[in-house]
């Protein structure tokens, strides 16, 4: 029996999964007595998954009794439509304010799930549908699992923070051996969350059958039937002696290294050490260090902030913080980009696969239009040969792009993005050009990362059309769009601007056209006390490896790397005559743009990365040097400061906004929350702006 | 090129258990069901590959929501049936399973394709009986029809008014018969071999799995029965024991020309001979078997004598009786319906046309020395069918 949980205080009430008990008679599919078939169902449609709450669990605790009751030759759970359950119910999680609460409810699901292995009755699982995290679980404990063709599974508590807890670490292994156990608790979850597809997840031996869904359950009892008489038999490996352990744990630990930029994060490697103790343990000792683990992670800061962090990117993935009522949007049939670089290449092709209309690329001479015609159709012709496309689309969208040398192929245009030269003059110079070529309508946006896009509207009849919509870097992966609005950018405006994001899939921000807008000033102010550093004297290496342990994807040098000098120097520039001093310009990077000289590392003969000495060669050598103490510190100062400044200065309205920007922007972790969570949890905002962005455990353990 | 009548077979016929209206398939759609059904008889026959199918005929008598969208064309996608195999509707409200199989057949028989399937389905639960219907109003105003031809109910009544000698006592008898013979049929296993066992979801109850008909009652007595309400009117004959149910279900079977069938080495269970449709009176559909069986016999060249089984469809029973009547057979002659009827499992509209084909290739099965039968139904608005088959394991009249 097991003990009724209480939800903490504040925690938002239950949806409970009930748990249903049928019988199945077993002879018309050739088997023998009957099976006892739990549904798992909250009685909500497939976009509000079945979870897992304390009540749920109970629920599912009381339909094992019932079934076991009915002497049934097989037990087996199934889901609702379209979805098998979605795992734990993570909403009370970040109310938990007691270690005892969060050790209980990891035990309350291992004693009720493990029945499901212990009873005495043979157990199936029929995955009809989504299951993920602790739903998986749920029939990891069964005996047995068919899976619908079409759903996908996984075990996603990693990428959340957390690890699977309620089973799932300790029976994997087991099960199915561990490398492919770290593949699918470690490396797929670390890899943006990968789900197994039906083929992946019967290869890794996950699943025993695969079934499709239009007579699944039928061919599932039929499989139930054919076990139980012995006609199917389904064999289980002892991987206790597999010789692959080591190397299966070393390379999730290296992954897991990698993808946090060298800092051991909690998660994944607990998650390993519960891998590792599998190979001899019992699974009773597993769950008990598994409800260890899991009360620990979530009774500390960086599960709330990325729980915190999690929730934020779901819920704004869908509505944008300040958007104007979408039915102001207007109608987007024909789009320009104004220059066929690399840039607006991309963007041409972001757009043309979204929008689906035709989309006129400008450049100062045909040739140049040509290329950039040339590499979206390229790319297009790669999609087909990745199976990511059908030959017909790919057809229909490269007859959608047309490039010129002449911009009056504008006229007609809705909306039209400039990717030229990062220079306002030119800038200002094309819009009043465009101005007369389309519409008093059309959308004049700019891509660019750091200049006023206010003053680019000046002196244009129709300045209200002006809009910063800045993407990131490469723009079809990147998620975050900045949209800048300037002080007469109408609503309408954005309205259409917000509109085009969506359909473009984007997550957005909607701020102020300030210097930088978001991203590019809270990276380039912080990079910029790296760069400091390093002028005054530090060595490159230390100054660089100064936040390793903090778990950002790349190190600052990694970065600039990615981004190269240019550019960086370039808004550093920018920033500096804008925003004020704190920007300063970095001689060590001058000297490396004009050297060319692009990165710090380089690659050495056999892969790994290397100090480069054409860029140690060039740093100014200053004579007060820092310890890696102090370059972290005062970049994290300078973080917070420069994000306190951007609240007060209106830049964009709540601190969750600069979280998600730096968590869709900058790819920064979620165990920070973003980065301000972090800044609360280490002290820094105190210390530094007199106050925390977020109060105590809305991002972090309640106080 | 030749267009030569070529000679029709039915391969197999399958369906899944019928529920009553609204009941065990409360929670299931109606495509679903016809797709469990299409599934489950191209499981039992390997040999037909998917895309050898030449065209997909599907009948229902409502044709919207759950059973619209071109029926035929949606249930073959949903399938999983290659996509470029075909499929259509039909209605002929309760012969609409029938009449896939009879406009099937002509297509096969004149060489326009050789593998195809036939089926029906009926979910009256979600769409019962009349629903959406909008008579003219010229039936009543020019008196083309009675009230009672559009009410089944009252069309069975004025079948006992025309033939006062097959009293409700004999309708009973013969109701209460068809609910033992199907009961014995169950017992000795003989229905459960077409019926596919069928998903079927309940909100309140979850998941279960349907195998057997929900609508038997073993247990019927004639007292029980002579005891019922009589709902079509007052003093009435007609009751709900001695009439089918209102139910939900899916039938599919597969049809080739013998010549692709034994090419393939698929199975043959009945041979189609001919097949006859006539309208009669609407108030008196019932009585619509009675004319088309007459038809059929004298296309075929074959007398009532030569039919040595039927299959009758028990939309109610005196519709039943007044065609034994009319050949001169006896109530309880063994020939008709062995395993019971539509009385005791239930009659889902457009879909039972291909439970008679399943029924008697079963008995062409058991009895070799039958070398003809029929399937024979009423329809609403006054019209009868009837397909006359031969028994492929006809061994000439020796047991």
């Amino acid at each position: 029996m097991t003990t009724a949980i209480t939800l903490p205080d504040g925690a938002p009430e239950e949806v409970i999964t009930h748990a249903l008990v049928r019988d199945v008679d077993l002879t018309p599919f050739g088997g023998k007595g009957s099976l006892a078939l739990i549904t798992l169902d909250n009685g909500l449609d497939h976009t509000r998954p079945n979870t897992f709450g304390p009540q749920s669990v109970a629920a599912l605790d009381a339909a094992i009794t019932d079934a076991a009751s009915r002497k049934p030759a097989a037990i087996a759970i199934t889901g609702k439509p379209f979805i098998f359950a979605a795992g734990a119910d993570l909403s009370a999680l970040s109310y938990l304010a007691k270690r005892e609460q969060a050790l209980a409810i990891g035990k309350l699901g291992h004693d009720v799930f493990r029945r499901l292995d212990e009873i005495g009755i043979p157990t199936f699982a029929f995955i009809n549908g989504l299951a993920l995290g602790g739903g998986l679980e749920v029939g990891l404990h069964c005996n047995y699992r068919t899976l619908a063709t079409t759903a996908f599974t996984a075990l996603p508590e990693v990428f959340l923070g957390l690890v699977p807890g309620w089973g799932g670490a300790t029976i994997l292994p087991k099960l199915i051996g561990p490398e492919r156990a770290v593949q699918v608790i470690i490396h797929n979850a670390l890899n943006n969350n990968t789900m197994m597809k039906a083929k992946e997840a019967l290869a890794l031996g996950v699943v025993d059958a695969v079934y499709e869904p239009a007579d699944f359950l039928e061919k599932s009892v039929a499989f139930v039937a054919s076990v139980l008489s012995g006609s199917t038999k389904i064999e289980r490996k002892d991987y206790s002696n597999d010789p692959a352990w080591e190397s299966a744990l070393a390379a999730g630990r290296a992954a897991a290294l990698k993808k946090y930029g060298g800092a051991e994060i909690a998660s994944p490697m607990k998650a390993l050490e519960l891998i590792k103790a599998a190979q001899k343990n019992t699974k009773g000792e597993g769950f008990d260090a598994e409800d260890a683990t899991l009360a620990d992670l979530t009774m500390s800061d960086p599960l709330r902030a990325s729980l915190y962090a999690f929730n934020l990117i779901q819920k704004k993935r869908k509505k944008v913080e300040g958007a104007p009522k979408p039915a102001l949007a207007r109608k987007v049939a024909r789009v320009g980009v104004v220059g066929a670089g690399l840039m607006a290449s991309q963007l041409a092709l972001l757009l043309v696969r979204n929008l689906k209309c035709p989309v006129v690329m400008t450049d100062i001479d045909q040739d140049r239009a040509d290329k950039g015609v040339a590499w979206v159709r390229n790319e297009l012709t790669k999609l087909v040969e990745k199976k990511r496309m059908s030959a017909e689309s790919a057809d229909r969208l490269a007859l959608l792009v047309s490039g010129s040398a002449d911009q009056n192929s504008f006229a007609g245009c809705d909306f039209i993005i400039e990717a030229i030269f990062e220079e306002l003059s030119l800038k200002q110079e094309l819009f009043k050009k465009l101005e007369k070529i389309v519409g008093p309508e059309c959308i004049l946006a700019t891509n660019t990362s750091s200049l006023s896009v206010e003053r680019m509207s000046e002196g244009l009849e129709h300045p209200e059309r002006v809009v910063g919509f800045h993407f990131f870097n490469p723009v079809a992966v990147m998620p975050l769009l900045e949209i800048a609005r300037t002080s007469k950018t109408d609503d309408a405006t954005t309205a259409t601007a917000v509109n085009i994001g969506k359909e473009l899939k984007k997550t957005m921000i909607i701020c102020k056209d300030a210097p930088g807008f978001v991203v590019n000033r809270l990276l380039t102010r912080f990079m910029g006390e790296i760069t400091d550093a390093v002028d005054e004297g530090t060595d490159p290496a230390t100054a660089d490896n100064a936040m390793r342990s903090i778990g950002f994807p790349m190190s600052p040098f990694e970065l600039l790397g990615l981004v190269g000098p240019g550019v960086a120097l370039h808004v550093a520039e920018t920033l500096h005559e804008n925003l004020g001093p704190r920007y300063r310009i970095s001689p060590t990077m001058q000297a490396m743009v004009k050297e060319g000289v692009k990165t710090f590392y380089i690659k050495n003969e056999d892969g790994s990365f290397g100090p480069n000495p054409a860029a140690l060669a060039l740093v100014h050598k200053g004579t007060t040097p820092s310890t890696a103490e102090q370059v972290r510190a005062r970049a994290l100062k300078a973080l917070a400061e420069e994000a306190r400044m951007m609240l007060d200065e209106g830049v964009v309205s709540t601190p969750a906004e600069i979280d998600l920007c730096m968590l869709m922007g900058a790819g920064w972790p979620m165990h920070l929350g973003g980065i301000l969570p972090y800044l609360d949890r280490e002290g820094i905002s105190e210390s530094v702006c007199g106050q925390r962005f977020h109060a105590p455990g809305i991002a972090s353990l309640p106080q | 090129m030749s267009n030569a009548l070529r000679s029709v077979v039915l391969v197999d016929a399958v369906r899944t258990p019928f529920g009553k209206a609204g009941s065990m398939y409360a929670g299931t759609r109606a495509d679903d069901l016809m797709v469990r059904a299409m599934r489950g008889l191209l499981e039992r026959n390997p040999k037909v590959a998917p895309d050898a199918i030449e065209d997909v005929a599907i009948a229902a008598a409502t044709q919207t929501g759950d059973q619209g969208m071109n029926i035929g064309r949606s249930a073959t996608l949903l399938a999983g049936l290659p996509k470029s195999v075909p499929g259509y509707s039909i209605d002929r409200w309760c012969a609409g399973a029938m009449t896939a199989t009879t406009t099937i057949a002509g297509a096969i028989a004149m060489g326009a394709i050789d593998i195809a399937i036939a089926g029906g389905v009926e979910h009256m639960g979600n769409h019962p009986m009349g629903e959406l219907m909008d008579p003219n109003p010229r039936y009543l105003a020019e008196k083309l029809v009675e009230q009672d031809a559009l009410a089944m109910g009252a069309t069975a009544e004025r079948l006992h008014d025309r033939f006062p000698h097959l009293t409700k006592e004999r309708a009973d008898r013969y109701a209460y018969n068809s609910q033992m013979k199907t009961a014995k049929a169950y017992a000795d296993g003989k229905l459960q071999r077409d019926l596919i066992p069928t998903a079927a979801r309940s909100a309140e109850l979850g998941w279960g799995v349907a195998t057997v008909d929900e609508s038997p009652r073993p247990t019927t007595t004639m007292e029980g029965l002579a005891g019922l309400k009589t709902p079509f009117r007052p003093a009435g004959r007609v009751t709900a024991g001695n009439s089918s149910g209102l139910n939900d279900g899916a039938t599919a079977a597969l049809l080739a020309s013998e010549d692709k069938a034994k090419e393939l080495g698929l199975t043959i269970k009945a041979r189609l001979v001919t097949f006859a449709f006539a309208g009669v009176e609407p108030e008196v559909m019932g009585y619509g078997p009675v004319p088309a069986t007459i038809k059929a016999l004298a296309k075929a060249g074959l007398k009532i004598e030569d039919i040595g089984a039927f299959e009758v469809n028990e939309a109610f029973a005196v519709q039943v009786l007044a065609f034994l009547d009319y050949f001169g057979i006896a109530d309880d002659d063994p020939r008709v319906n062995p395993y019971g009827g539509a009385i005791a499992v239930g009659h889902p509209l457009a879909s039972s046309g291909v439970r008679l084909m399943l029924n008697l290739a079963r008995t062409f099965e058991e009895k070799p020395e039958v070398r003809y039968g029929i399937t024979t139904m009423c329809i609403g608005l006054g019209m009868g069918g009837t397909v006359i088959w031969e028994n492929p394991h006809y061994t000439g009249g020796k047991k």
